[in-house]
């Protein structure tokens, strides 16, 4: 067992986790940010990404000591309360979603993306989401979504700064 | 509906109403929900396709701390099904499929659970397997259900006792020997398609509490509570009262959670841990190997034709792989006995589509339910035939494509068809008779294909609906449904339906659905009937709800409730009851939510509550003989695909450049939604043309992850992709819509099939069309069969 602390969305949490336990269980199961989807728990499609200091990050593939001094962003952490990010309001206004259930990991690897590069090529977006598997929409909304979110000037999305106190990676 | 006739909400594109809660995460799913001390389930599954269960030793799993329960097939001797009572939610005496459950345990954690499982012994007797249904066909081929006979049967299948044939559908229309002998030209031609998987992102994940006073209920990822309720009720002798089945939002379906699939196996261990959530999740090699499959299918299509090119005659089989249980999957192979000739106007048709055990994995609805499979084989028939008879594939489908007027297969006079006006419309955006262009590099060969699809809903003739809107105080409403949100937009095309009947603004409207507690009947959500008759529910209610405003608004204001109407002013986010002849006589909608007051302070009339009530209008039984009825399904939905590919003749890759779509969804209630539904399902259909193959060896799943099973990224998407529109109403359909959500996959895959035969002068007669498949052709070495039966 291990005690990590970390920053989630902006709030410090201390919690004792199995050293083989993933990032993603603890998130959803722990913490409780159920909008991390669990889809194959092994890297493969991108339903779990989540920011770990700002970088996409599939949480299945991470283990939850690694959380340890992490700022962590989840889908829960893009809107600044009721006001929803750019980039989740194009997916809206786009229809860029269906079932909803990859659209958490799509957000994510999206919001990285932007925050690196404000203004990406249409095929550095295939390339951000290529990692992102999605059943339902056939991706062209997504693509254009997130090209109006960057043409709309999307602000950075700043990891939410509450410090982790911890810091030590192990 | 505004005062001048026009449309306020009904072929808008509304955002979706779930648009917020999917974007913010809040939206909770059924995986999503965790509770204090729930245990872990998790099973064991058999290593053979076939064998007999000779003893089962849980000793050793029992010791182990922290397990609770060690369950077999001893608790579930009850077989069920849907429409063929064949399936155990645990094997019994039998194992019949490499993967099938066979133990349940139930642990404190999950690390429990799975340590328990390797800790059951298992002795088995291997039996021999049938892995084809070709092999399962032939007399004294080994019987996978040798009780057959005694199952339970919904009386429009007909099993074969003592074979492995659980239905046999035959369609008979005209004369086909007759046909044939004054056919010009007569053409055979056969096709296989292989299983593949419906790969919701959000695998299949179920939790189940049986509370200390005796209720039960389940939190299940299911498309269809009813329907799921019913099947527990009936396999545990449950009161329907004591059951509920909760299912919020689905991580899409695509008919994979249609039926009733992993909630029979926790149930159980529920009853023994009364006041204990019990949870099983499916990893992804799970959903792979024992969540529903496509089953894979052999056709063979006799054609005879005139020398114009007009179809006199088809006969055609359709052999399935129904896999180990086909409980669902006789069904899927009755629609395509229905619909086995295509969306063409032909005078003489045999048809028979059987359905096989096999020891493969259980087949189950997929998106199209049997079309998809189907139009493979149809739509390159009609290419080739068109080749050899040296006329154009449009040409071809011109002469022989559905106009109104014309019968169908099973003998119903369409009164719409938007067949040739879909033709039209894609050929037009495509360009069809231009030849593509050509790229410098000469290894690549562009050429473009188009097919045509139908469908129509294979349910109960007489398969219900209902729903439920509450006015509140302040004059929102809440619209109560059993039609499942599973992504295709139901809860957003519903709210339309009810704000247009109402003049109100849809975000009034709270839709509430997935809880059979609460919400009221809908048979299941599936078939592409949602808009079609969970629509007319919706707007039956929202009239009656209207009905009543309007009774007491009489009272109100004085006039006669032909002189009232129902005015939205989203300025002041109301809606108004105005008197039409003296418009400044006018109350807000609210002043009637719960009755009226009266001048002398009574009331009357109470809570304003409507409910609609819809049952399929026109549907009638159709001739089991012949399968020829006047009207056997609700209404057929058609259109036409259209692709453009580039063909790498040194790598045999196939890049698809463009996908384009038109359907006649009869009404559009939502335009952004039929669009994205339109393009979603060209994708998915691109991924069976191209990538997927459920690669199945002695009854293995060989291919159970992303990596080896490949389905479309946001990198092979073709730089166009395109949805257009026709539309003739649907003369039963709320404000004339038909369904779409499965339709518009249908032409997908046999359109790029044949924008490759047209890069490459070679039909191939499967799918997928890998790039091996490709090499060889451009070697000039004989395409594989796999055809051949």
């Amino acid at each position: 067992m291990h005690t990590i602390e970390f920053s989630i969305n902006g709030e410090a949490l201390t919690l004792l986790v199995e050293d083989n336990q993933t990032a993603l269980r603890v998130i959803r199961e722990q913490a409780g940010f159920t909008g991390t989807k669990p889809g194959c728990e092994a890297g493969e499609c991108g339903a779990c990404t989540i920011l770990v200091n700002g970088k996409p990050v599939n949480a299945c593939l991470m283990l939850a000591p690694e959380l340890d001094g992490k700022e962590i962003t989840t889908v829960e952490g893009l809107a600044d309360g009721e006001n929803l990010s750019v980039l989740q309001q194009k997916f809206i206004d786009h229809a860029a979603l269906q079932c909803g259930y990859c659209t958490p990991g799509f957000l994510m690897s999206a919001t990285a993306l932007l925050n690196e590069n404000p203004h990406p090529t249409r095929q550095e977006i295939v390339e951000a989401i290529s990692g992102n598997l999605c059943r339902c929409t056939g991706y062209k909304r997504i693509i254009e979504a997130i090209e109006d979110a960057a043409n709309s000037g999307t602000k950075k999305i700043p990891a939410k700064k509450t410090k982790a106190k911890g810091g030590a990676r192990k | 509906m505004t005062q001048d006739g026009k449309y306020t909400e009904i072929g808008n594109s509304l955002p979706r109403v779930d648009g917020k809660a999917k974007v913010t995460g809040a939206a909770k799913y059924a995986g999503d929900y965790y509770f204090p001390r729930e245990l872990w389930a998790q099973v064991v599954r058999s290593p053979y396709p076939h064998a007999k269960i000779k003893k089962i030793d849980t000793s050793a799993a029992e010791k182990l701390k922290g397990v609770r329960n060690v369950i077999t097939g001893d608790y579930y001797k009850k077989r069920g099904g849907l429409y063929l009572a064949d399936k155990n939610f645990l094997a019994y005496q039998t194992v019949k499929y490499r993967g099938e459950a066979v133990v349940a345990v139930c642990a404190e954690t999950r690390e429990i659970a799975e340590e328990a499982c390797r800790l059951v012994k298992i002795d088995y007797e291997e039996l021999p397997a049938v892995f084809s249904p070709m092999e399962a066909m032939k007399k004294g081929a080994p019987l996978i259900h040798p009780d057959l006979h005694t199952y339970r049967v919904a009386p429009i299948f007909h099993p074969v006792p003592h074979t492995n044939i659980s239905h046999h559908h035959v369609l008979r229309k005209g004369d086909v020997k007759k046909g044939f002998r004054e056919s010009y030209r007569i053409f055979e031609h056969s096709y296989h398609i292989p299983h593949v998987q419906h790969v919701p992102i959000e695998t299949h994940v179920t939790t189940a509490l049986y509370d200390t006073a005796g209720s039960l209920t389940v939190w299940s990822c299911c498309q269809s509570p009813y329907a799921v309720r019913a099947a527990l009720a009936d396999s545990f002798d449950i009161p329907l009262n004591k059951l509920r089945v909760i299912s919020e939002f689905v991580g899409a379906g695509f008919g994979s959670k249609a039926g009733t699939t992993i909630e029979g196996i926790v149930i159980p261990l529920a009853q023994l841990n009364p006041g204990r959530h019990i949870r099983l999740d499916y990893s992804r090699e799970d959903e792979f190997e024992n969540a529903y499959v496509r089953q894979g299918m052999y056709a063979r299509i006799k054609t005879g034709v005139d020398k114009k090119g007009k179809i006199l005659a088809v006969e055609n089989e359709f052999l399935w792989d129904g896999g180990a249980y086909t409980e669902y999957g006789v069904n899927i192979v009755k629609a395509a006995g229905f619909a086995g000739a295509g969306p063409y106007n032909i005078d003489n048709i045999a048809t028979d589509s059987y359905c096989l055990y096999t020891n493969h994995p259980v087949g189950g609805p997929y998106r199209g339910f049997g079309m998809c499979e189907i139009h493979f084989a149809i739509e390159q028939n009609i290419d080739m035939i068109a080749k050899e008879m040296g006329i154009s594939p449009v040409e071809m489908r011109k002469i022989n494509g559905l106009r109104p007027g014309d019968t169908t297969n099973t003998g119903e006079v369409m009164k719409v068809s938007g067949y040739q006006d879909c033709l039209d419309t894609v050929i037009k955006a495509l360009d069809y008779n231009r030849k593509s262009a050509q790229p410098k590099d000469k290894h690549k060969i562009r050429a473009k294909g188009i097919a045509a699809g139908w469908k129509s809903p294979s349910q109960p003739t007489d398969a219900a609906s209902a729903a439920i809107i509450r006015m509140n105080e302040d004059g929102t409403f809440y619209l109560q449904t059993s039609a499942e949100e599973i992504g295709q937009g139901s809860n957003t095309v519903l709210t339309q339906i009810a704000a247009e009947v109402l003049n109100v603004n849809p975000d009034r409207i709270t839709l509430t659905s997935g809880d059979t507690t609460a919400n009221p009947y809908e048979w299941q959500t599936v078939a592409s009937r949602t808009t079609y008759c969970a629509g007319n529910a919706v707007k039956l209610a929202a009239e009656d709800l209207k009905e009543h405003v309007l009774d007491l608004a009489q009272i109100k204001l004085g006039c006669a409730k032909r002189d009232i109407h129902l005015e939205r002013d989203d300025d002041h986010h109301m809606t108004w009851v105005v008197a039409t002849n003296h418009p400044e006589n006018r109350v807000p909608i609210s002043t009637f939510a719960l009755g009226l007051t009266l001048p002398d302070g009574s009331g009357i009339g109470g809570p304003a509550i409507g409910t609609g009530r819809f049952v399929l209008p026109n549907n009638f039984a159709y001739n089991m003989e012949d399968s020829q009825s006047p009207k056997p399904v609700a209404f057929w939905t058609i259109g036409v695909t259209g692709a453009e590919v580039e063909v790498d003749t040194q790598t045999g890759h196939i890049k698809v450049l463009q996908m384009i779509s038109c359907f006649d969804p009869g009404k559009t209630v939502n335009r952004a939604l039929y669009d994205a539904q339109v393009e979603g399902g060209m994708i998915q259909a691109m991924g069976t043309a191209i990538f997927e193959e459920l690669m199945l060896k002695d009854g293995r799943v060989l291919n159970k992850n992303f990596v080896d099973y490949k389905i479309p990224t946001a990198d092979d998407i073709p730089e166009r992709l395109e949805s257009l529109i026709v539309e003739y109403p649907e003369e039963t359909g709320p404000f004339g819509a038909r369904g779409i959500g499965e339709p518009v996959m249908v032409p997908g895959a046999p359109a790029i099939a044949n924008a490759v035969a047209n890069a490459l002068g070679h039909h191939f007669d499967h799918m997928p069309i890998t790039p091996d498949d490709v090499l060889e052709v451009v070697r000039g070495k004989k395409s594989k069969s796999k055809a051949k039966r």
